[in-house]
């Protein structure tokens, strides 16, 4: 009997409508109460939790007490296994992290977790890759690409992943930004790392027309593409990301998936430069950088990958901005262009327009950066 | 009654692979000894053979009957849903349009089955007048110079223009610089992998907000290193594109040579052509825009035409006339050899031929009107069903088929387009998706041409209504379909698997072995 495990953040969301931006710390839970903000999370959650209700007697749904699973599983027509312990209506990202590692412990096949960019970024901290999880939108932040279109869409997703119609899977991008920054209006995103998610493939078509390549086979084919064209005159800058990963795998070099590596004549400098070292490093030498958008969202600069700053890109120069994404990732932007707010407008300016954009072995597409 | 959805059910037959039917020693004919006075004169058939000629073993082949054979195939024609069967308005991009029954009696004629393609030029010149007469129709229709049927689909033409620009660029000493070939997401796959196989590098260029090719993105796209456009117009959207005599001038100005997509020319005969927006290659598929029937009911051609400037590299031999006969020109200077073997796919060619001649310049123009006409009618009614949409060119015309999307049906139901092809097969009907990738989400792509009436358009309407309705109010009846068809749901588990499919009975039992 397969096993699904539930975490509800269920203060998630509640800064939304009363205009907070995001709900983490207590002090703004406390500020959203008292602007009459109530709980949106567990009702959200039941909308997943009713695609999967009719396979109730072919798994094992385990989960939290009271508003963290148990109480919608209960109304859902589930008989969960309910572990650990909570302070009602007083629960914290703790709690979150707590119950992600009892679940991870119990060797569940599926996590489903509902919240915001907090939620997935306590879910990371805790279980990295070590299990598939899936996120249930119910957040006010949601840059992370763990998250399915809508609830209903999650637990649909959810029960072709359990009955092994969908097997693909796929490394989510967890991101979060500054929620004082951003209620000052300013955006500063980080990349936090990655969750593994089943991967829908909504932009491909279906089977019985031939397998489309999957993600893994389409990143190996643009690292290929990047390894192939590689010059000894210019020093490479790989961006974070997975499919920049591929490149370094491909050359058997070490790598940080969340920080901006160096590498010159296929050897590697060094790992995880920031912003200084990078500059010391194209001093004297011409360099190439290599990044990709960030899934789901599109941004090239400026979230995630602030190490590359307007100085080092203008260093580097506007024709040796080399850009990197899979069809899929491409298509999953639904048309929308890529974006840039690396701080500097002039700059975003300069880079603004169309781009040739690696999306395999000798193959590029045309695609759009606007600001 | 048009209007209501049929009480459709399909047959099923449980029929086996005709492997699995074959009996030790069963016969379809049983042959004769042979006369002795045979046997005085030749032996016994077959020792005078080489010996290296004759099998160590007999064909593994399956032994049956002639009326089991028959059955056999006649149940599995049954489980079918051919284009002579439905409504077949649901393949956009194929141009699934009535194939005249009269054509397939000509092309069956002892008067063409009985020739060889080694035969004398002399004593085919009844075929040759044909072939050389389409060509001179494509001309006109096309405004380019010179046709070859060699390539046997559009693949093969699209190779074939590969081919052709690759040898110009090398005439040119310029084809190791120039290797990039630019084409569009909305054009066909095939634009793109095609010169793939040639070893050029593709650049692809999306859509912009209104679903056509930016012009910008063109400019971005070209420099001295591209070799050529391979393009379709119209797209699979089927919105015109006021702008395509620009993209020719920008690769022309880059160096580059321009070819033409109009594989499905459906919306466009007498009305625009390759020539005026300075096209030097294009081709059609006979098989779609002039009736010869798809690669399913027959081979394909893919017509292949140039301006006078390519002439000398197209393949060999190009069918000729002297004004006395007609006649193999095999002496092309730079020609690219051959893309497919003799002259091409006589029958499809002849088809083709016949279908226009029974037009005529009038009749070719009035059937992209039809075809414009039908298309934008089944717009209007498929705009009115709940969840559809045709994204792109809000409110405008389009010209002979729309790429739509069930993108909010999705969201709002959860039932995708795949499942909404199963349920309407189980009314007879069948509808696509699109062309990978899916830049339209939850894609269909409908295309009526000139050969449906509106009553049988509004049965398809009727068809997708009604699926819609069940998806809205009972999903789980749409994900579940099909119900009345042949095979319920097929596990497509298997085809990510290459120990598991088998293309060949002889692959299967060795796989099955293992």
């Amino acid at each position: 009997m397969k096993k699904i495990g539930l975490i509800i953040n269920p203060i998630a969301g509640m800064g939304g409508k009363v205009g907070l931006k995001g709900t983490d710390g207590a002090t703004i839970l406390s500020q959203a109460k008292k602007l009459g903000a109530e709980q949106i999370s567990p009702e959200r959650t039941i909308g997943a939790l009713k695609r999967l209700v009719f396979l109730k007697d072919e798994i094992e749904l385990i989960t939290y007490p009271g508003e963290m699973g148990g109480d919608v599983s209960k109304q859902c027509g589930f008989n969960p296994r309910v572990i650990g312990t909570i302070t009602e209506d007083n629960t914290t990202a703790d709690d979150t992290k707590q119950a992600a590692k009892e679940l991870c412990n119990l060797q569940i096949d599926l996590l489903l977790f509902s919240g915001g960019d907090g939620t997935a970024r306590d879910i990371c901290e805790v279980i990295g890759d070590k299990i598939v999880v899936l996120g249930i939108p119910t957040g006010v932040k949601m840059h992370s690409a763990v998250y399915a279109h809508n609830p209903i869409r999650a637990g649909d997703l959810a029960v072709l992943y359990l009955q092994g119609k969908v097997k693909a899977l796929k490394e989510a991008e967890v991101m979060d930004i500054d929620e004082e920054a951003f209620r000052s209006g300013y955006i500063s995103a980080k990349l936090y790392g990655y969750l593994t998610i089943p991967f829908e493939e909504r932009h491909t078509q279906g089977l019985k027309t031939g397998s489309p390549p999957t993600e893994s086979y389409s990143q190996e084919a643009i690292a290929q593409e990047i390894v192939d064209s590689m010059d000894d005159d210019h020093l490479y800058i790989i961006g974070p990301g997975t499919t920049t990963k591929s490149v370094m795998e491909k050359l058997n070099l070490r790598y940080s998936l969340l920080g901006v590596d160096v590498i010159y004549r296929k050897k590697l400098i060094e790992v995880d430069l920031n912003e200084k070292k990078l500059l010391e490093q194209i001093k004297e030498k011409k360099a190439k950088i290599i990044i990709t958008p960030i899934g789901g969202q599109g941004f090239l600069f400026g979230r995630g990958n602030q190490q590359l700053s307007p100085k080092v890109i203008r260093r580097v120069g506007k024709d040796n901005i080399i850009v990197i994404a899979t069809k899929h990732k491409i298509n999953s932007l639904n048309g929308r262009p890529f974006l840039i707010d690396t701080g500097d407008n002039q700059l975003d300016l300069l880079l603004q327009g169309y781009t040739a954009v690696i999306t395999g072995y000798h193959e590029r597409v045309m695609y759009k950066i606007d600001l | 009654m048009n209007k209501q959805t049929k009480n459709f059910h399909q047959a099923k037959w449980d029929e086996p692979v005709i492997f699995e039917l074959s009996n030790k020693g069963e016969r379809g004919i049983l042959f004769s000894e042979i006369e002795q006075e045979i046997e005085e004169l030749i032996g016994d058939g077959f020792s005078k053979l080489p010996k290296n000629m004759i099998r160590q073993k007999p064909p593994n082949l399956p032994e049956l009957s002639q009326m089991r054979v028959l059955k056999h195939y006649l149940r599995l024609s049954q489980q079918t849903l051919g284009a002579d069967f439905n409504v077949d308005i649901g393949q956009g991009t194929c141009t699934m349009k009535y194939s005249p029954k009269i054509n397939e009696k000509l092309a069956s004629s002892l008067k063409l089955t009985a020739l060889h393609p080694a035969q004398d030029e002399i004593t085919v010149q009844g075929i040759l007048e044909i072939i050389y007469k389409l060509d001179l129709f494509l001309r006109e229709i096309s405004g380019l110079d010179k046709f070859t049927f060699q390539p046997g689909g559009g693949s093969q033409a699209i190779l074939g223009m590969a081919s052709v620009i690759q040898a110009y660029h090398d005439s040119k000493g310029e084809s190791e610089q120039r290797d990039e070939i630019i084409t569009t997401m909305f054009s066909h796959p095939s634009d793109a992998a095609a010169p793939n196989v040639k070893g050029y590098k593709v650049i692809n260029i999306y859509p912009n907000e209104d679903g056509l090719p930016d012009v910008e993105a063109l400019e971005k796209a070209v420099s001295n290193r591209t070799a050529g456009l391979l393009i379709t117009n119209p797209e699979d959207t089927g919105i015109f594109n006021p702008k395509i005599k620009e993209f020719t001038r920008i690769v022309h100005e880059a160096g580059g040579v321009c070819g033409y997509d109009q594989a499905n020319a459906n919306g466009i005969l007498g009305i625009t052509r390759a020539k005026d927006a300075d096209f030097d290659l294009c081709f059609f598929n006979l098989h779609k825009t002039f009736s010869s029937p798809h690669g399913c009911g027959g081979p394909a051609t893919g017509a292949f035409g140039v301006t006078d400037k390519f002439i000398k590299y197209l393949p060999v031999p190009l069918v000729e006339f002297d004004k006395d006969k007609y006649y193999f020109n095999y002496n092309v200077s730079n020609s690219i050899g051959k893309v497919r073997s003799f002259y091409g796919v006589v029958p499809a060619i002849l088809k083709a031929y016949s279908w226009i001649m029974s037009l005529g310049n009038e009749g070719l123009k009035e059937v992209s009107q039809i075809a414009v006409l039908n298309n934008n009618y089944l717009l209007k009614k498929v705009l009115e069903i709940r969840g559809a949409s045709a994204p792109y060119a809000k409110g405008r015309h389009r010209i002979e088929q729309v790429r739509y999307s069930w993108e909010n049906l999705y969201n709002e139901t959860g039932v995708t387009t795949e499942d909404i092809t199963c349920r309407m097969a189980d009314f007879g009907f069948h509808m696509w998706s699109s062309h990978h990738p899916f830049i339209v989400p939850q894609p269909f792509t409908l295309e009526p041409t000139e050969s449906y009436s509106k009553a049988e358009i509004d049965e398809y309407i009727a068809g997708l209504k009604r699926v819609v309705e069940e998806a809205y109010e009972n999903p789980e009846l749409v994900k579940s379909a099909p119900h009345r068809s042949v095979i319920h749901k097929i596990n497509t588990e298997a085809l990510d698997d290459p120990a598991k499919w088998a293309i060949t009975w002889r692959a299967y039992l060795k796989k099955k072995q293992k």
